[in-house]
């Protein structure tokens, strides 16, 4: 395997650095370049993906203890002092730990994991290799967006143990909560911690995306015109432009939040009477920090979807032998939902009090972005529509994410709506909806990713059985903690509850609230099953033995098994017709490949 | 022990995880990787019908199970036209859910692989794409049409003659005031605010003051069918008046005043009969994060008639009294604790 990357090194292109680098001396300074500070793309992606999968076991520990509170919160779990020290007492979590749990479970899962992990890993991993470059625009870039997501994540890490526990305002945070050290132990240094990391990811993310879009536009391979790209290119790229162009919004809003805890500013503060005093602030306006918050927040609900759209198109396309349906419409819908996402964001404020006016039009836009979304779910059933389907690990997770993007879509149907949406807004519903939509089925796309693309990565395959079961465990769980959850929802039963037991209300949904909580337990441990596999599969899986195992069109097959820094040994080849070629090709193989040349007398799909 | 004890069970588990991904590879291996892969290709898609068939029957199940523990009836109007509306979007959704998931899991059921087939070239039909981009353009147009139409009557502004309620939010319970004899809720100052004698900031300077009543203990009376405006703030973090049986809800945000007006239909006495529950009482939550005792910023609304509604308004003393009068002081509301007291009772 070493021999491989020696060679492969040698062919990489000059200009990043890398030819001065010669084979077979300093080793020691090898090992640091090759896994530690590497510009290599595809070893970055394992480092956002490692990162990503370290950050999510923990993110998912956390919402285990709270779920313990909330499904008994009569019981003792001494278990829980273990981890949590102090803040669990006697194994009974307090509601200032409470709520940190559930903010940093949320800027966990939302930025670090979904964001970082999987935008970071498969836009790092699948656009060179799927629009034939060598390596990023710039590598370099590369590398510092990675290492400013490991500080974002040292500094997060860091806030999980100071003496007054980390930001437990919220992932959203808003002010004057987060801006108020007197309104919350959390929104001491805590919150500050919260601020600079988020400030270090901000920079990551938009290092990292510029990079993707220079990569896509300026270096694909000959012949791959944009109407040739895969559809996960298609989606990473429009990921990147929408996180370029919204996260520098919530840095601006996160600098102002800083100088109003800070330096005195009234920038989101007017009008606090609190501990006893009144505080000199006037003028600020606290729905200034939600505007500028979700002009970020709403685009990153599609920032998480879109790969994960991308990848179930091309997981579903391959495993069914068949082309992905209109590869156009596919286009236009990814186009409608990027510019539609920059108008929706203040669905999320329609209760906050701003002009009603203001809302309906928000409304309007906002359900809009269900066109596209019905065309996607429509093009993805007739993809498998007399299909030949190959029910491999990654297609069970493609249908899956179907499944769950259609269920965790349709109840954004309901909150779109103001008139909906003042009776369910920050209900229950609302956890259901979007822990489906954009948590579980995002989720769903990331593992059919993995799963379909851990060949690329290790040149192993990761073990089918246990694949199937953390499938089935995930599917069946998901549905079983979210889908009763509406009805709480409906029901009125507010989220961030610590607990429910002293409300008329909402006490009798205590028997769902236990059933939930073991259902999320088991699902925990079926996500370790995954964990194992895929840190045992690296050393132990299944050697890949044919370049191409999944039979698929796009060029990353057309890559040597292991691939070395530079992608391909010798030229990187042609590419002379579109992605989804899955026919006869008059050899008894049914795909041609993108870099088959045209037959004579054949013209391309005109798709 | 027990740390010693849950590291050999953790073991224990990675050793089951990665026999079984060994056992399997070996498997495998015997019985020829092609066979077992057309037989495992066979077993996921009848697994894939069963969790369809499986999930049908869930739902149904989750349906029975938690029906009964639903909200009751609207209590509004506003809360009836919800109702309906999201009546409407139910179907509306359902029907896709069913449709979809059906064929989702019909179409992997029956176009598994076999051998000797191949799939249908089929790429792209723009016929397809155009009923399906607008179909749902159309349902969604009527959504809106509806919602919008709901949304301008909840949030116009309040029929003249409604009753004014003040609802102020601190960490963690609610304020109420009523502008007493002279209708009118006197002016603020944030800066004059006091725990001790003057909670709200209230101007005395301002003749309309003197006459409201402040009730601590996070309790609004409002008269049945006779619109009921509410008027929101907040005095240190945002904060949420929700309203689950009302169907209502709106934030309370420090330095700006937001609205909501809805008309009651139900006294909380007919609440307890109808729904059987001699414990019922209309609930405030709170909506919005707010800190550490968000979960415990409850307030009631008491809805009652005209009459029983005049008699409480006129036991009542107003908060000016009750501070400036330091003889007088008796145990009301501005000696109540300040929990949010689980208290039900209406006045009589």
């Amino acid at each position: 395997m070493s021999h491989d990357i020696h060679m492969h090194e040698a062919t990489a292109h000059s200009n990043e650095g890398y030819a001065a680098h010669h084979d077979h001396d300093h080793h020691e300074q090898h090992f640091i370049t090759k896994y530690i500070f590497s510009q290599d793309h595809k070893t970055i992606a394992k480092q956002f993906l490692i990162t990503g999968i370290f950050w999510a076991v923990i993110g998912a520990l956390m919402s285990v203890f709270f779920r313990l509170q909330l499904g008994f919160p009569n019981e003792n779990f001494p278990i829980m002092e273990k981890f949590l020290g102090e803040w669990a007492k006697g194994g009974k979590l307090s509601p200032e730990f409470y709520y940190a749990l559930v903010t940093m479970h949320g800027t966990i899962l939302v930025f670090f994991v979904l964001t970082a992990g999987l935008s970071g890993t498969f836009a790092n991993l699948l656009i060179p290799l799927q629009v034939g470059a060598r390596d990023m625009a710039s590598p370099f870039m590369n590398m510092l967006s990675y290492w400013f997501f490991f500080i974002a994540g040292v500094v997060m890490f860091i806030s999980l143990f100071v003496q007054t526990g980390p930001a437990s305002g919220g992932w959203t945070t808003y002010p004057p909560l987060s801006a108020l050290k007197e309104a919350s132990l959390g929104s001491g240094v805590g919150m500050d911690l919260w601020l600079v990391s988020m400030a270090l990811f901000v920079v990551s993310s938009l290092l990292g995306g510029l990079n993707y879009i220079s990569t896509i536009l300026n270096m694909r391979t000959k012949g791959m015109y944009m109407n040739r790209m895969p559809l996960t290119v298609w989606a990473l790229l429009f990921t990147a432009i929408l996180g370029v162009l919204s996260f520098p919004v919530v840095l601006s809003g996160f600098i102002l939040l800083i100088f109003d805890r800070n330096f005195g500013t009234s920038f989101y503060l007017s009008e606090i009477f609190i501990g006893g005093k009144a505080l000199p602030h006037i003028g600020g306006s606290a729905i200034l920090y939600q505007h500028l918050f979700w002009f970020l927040g709403h685009p990153e609900v599609y920032i998480i979807m879109l790969p994960g759209m991308g990848m179930a198109s091309e997981v579903l396309s391959n495993h069914s032998r068949k082309p992905i349906f209109g590869y156009t419409a596919m286009l236009i819908s990814m186009i409608g939902i990027t510019v539609l996402a920059f108008l929706v964001w203040a669905h999320h404020m329609f209760v906050t009090g701003m002009s009603p006016f203001l809302g309906s039009i928000f409304v309007l836009l906002t359900l809009l972005i269900a066109i596209p979304s019905a065309v996607k779910v429509f093009n993805w059933l007739t993809t498998i529509w007399r299909a030949n389907i190959r029910f491999t690990v990654p297609m069970m997770f493609a249908l899956g994410f179907v499944s769950l993007f259609i269920s965790g879509g349709l109840t954004g149907i309901f909150l779109g709506n103001s008139a909906l949406d003042i009776h369910l807004h920050d209900t229950y519903f609302v956890v259901a909806h979007f822990h489906i939509v954009m948590g579980v089925s995002a989720f769903f796309g990331m593992f059919a990713g993995i799963y379909q693309w851990y060949p690329k990565m290790f040149g192993r395959f990761m073990n089918n059985t246990l694949g199937y079961i953390h499938f089935f465990i995930t599917f069946i769980g998901a549905y079983l903690i979210f889908w009763p959850m509406h009805y709480e929802g409906v029901a009125g039963m507010p989220r961030r509850y610590y607990d429910y037991s002293a409300w008329e209300s909402f006490k009798q949904f205590e028997g769902l609230n236990s059933f939930i909580s073991i259902v999320v337990v088991i699902v925990f441990f079926g996500q370790l099953v995954f964990v194992i596999n895929f840190f045992v599969s690296i050393f132990r899986g299944r050697k890949v033995t044919e370049q191409n195992p999944w039979g698929a069109t796009s060029l990353e097959w057309t890559t040597p098994i292991n691939p070395g820094h530079g992608n391909w040994p010798g030229e990187i080849p042609e590419v002379h017709r579109w992605a989804y070629d899955y026919k006869d090709d008059g050899n008894g193989n049914d795909f041609i490949p993108q870099t088959t040349p045209l037959a004579p007398g054949e013209h391309e799909d005109a798709h | 022990m027990s740390g010693l004890l849950s590291i050999l069970l953790t073991l224990l588990v990675f050793v089951i995880i990665y026999q079984i991904a060994k056992a399997s590879e070996f498997a495998t291996v015997l019985r020829g990787r092609e066979k077992v892969e057309r037989q495992t290709n066979r077993l996921m898609a009848w697994l894939l019908v069963a969790f369809f068939i499986l999930g049908l029957y869930g739902i149904y199940e989750c349906h029975e199970a938690l029906i009964g523990k639903m909200l009751p009836v609207a209590a509004s109007d506003h809360g009836e036209q919800f109702d309906i509306m999201f009546e409407m979007t139910l179907i509306v959704t359902g029907i896709v859910f069913f449709a979809t998931q059906a064929l989702l899991f019909w179409f992997a059921f029956r176009y598994q692989a076999k051998e000797k087939t191949t799939s249908y070239y089929f790429a792209h039909s723009n016929k397809l794409e155009l009923i399906w981009t607008t179909v749902p353009a159309i349902a969604m147009a009527c959504l809106v049409a509806i919602g919008l139409r709901n949304w301008a009557n909840m949030t116009c502004e309040a029929p003249k003659d409604s009753q004014v309620v003040e609802v102020t939010g601190k960490q963690f319970n609610w304020i109420v005031r009523y502008p007493g004899a002279d209708g009118i809720l006197g002016k603020r100052d944030f800066r004059k605010t006091s725990d001790a004698d003057n909670v709200l900031g209230q101007d005395w300077n301002d003749k309309a003051n003197l006459d409201d009543i402040v009730a601590e203990n996070g309790e609004v009376h409002l008269i049945v069918n006779k619109p009921a405006k509410f008027i929101i703030g907040s005095r240190d973090v945002i904060h949420d008046v929700g309203l689950p049986h009302f169907r209502m809800k709106m934030d309370a945000v420090p330095g700006i005043v937001t609205t909501i007006w809805f008309t009651p239909k139900y006294t909380t006495e007919e609440m307890k009969k109808m729904t059987a529950n001699p414990n019922f009482v209309y609930e405030i939550s709170c909506d919005q994060m707010c800190g550490k005792g968000h979960y415990s910023m409850r307030g009631t609304v008491i809805v009652e008639t005209e009459s029983e509604h005049r008699d409480w308004i006129s036991s009542q003393k107003s908060y000016y009294a009750n501070m400036h009068a330091p003889a007088e002081q008796t145990a009301t509301e501005s000696t109540t604790p300040k929990t949010d007291s689980t208290k039900a009772i209406t006045m009589k």
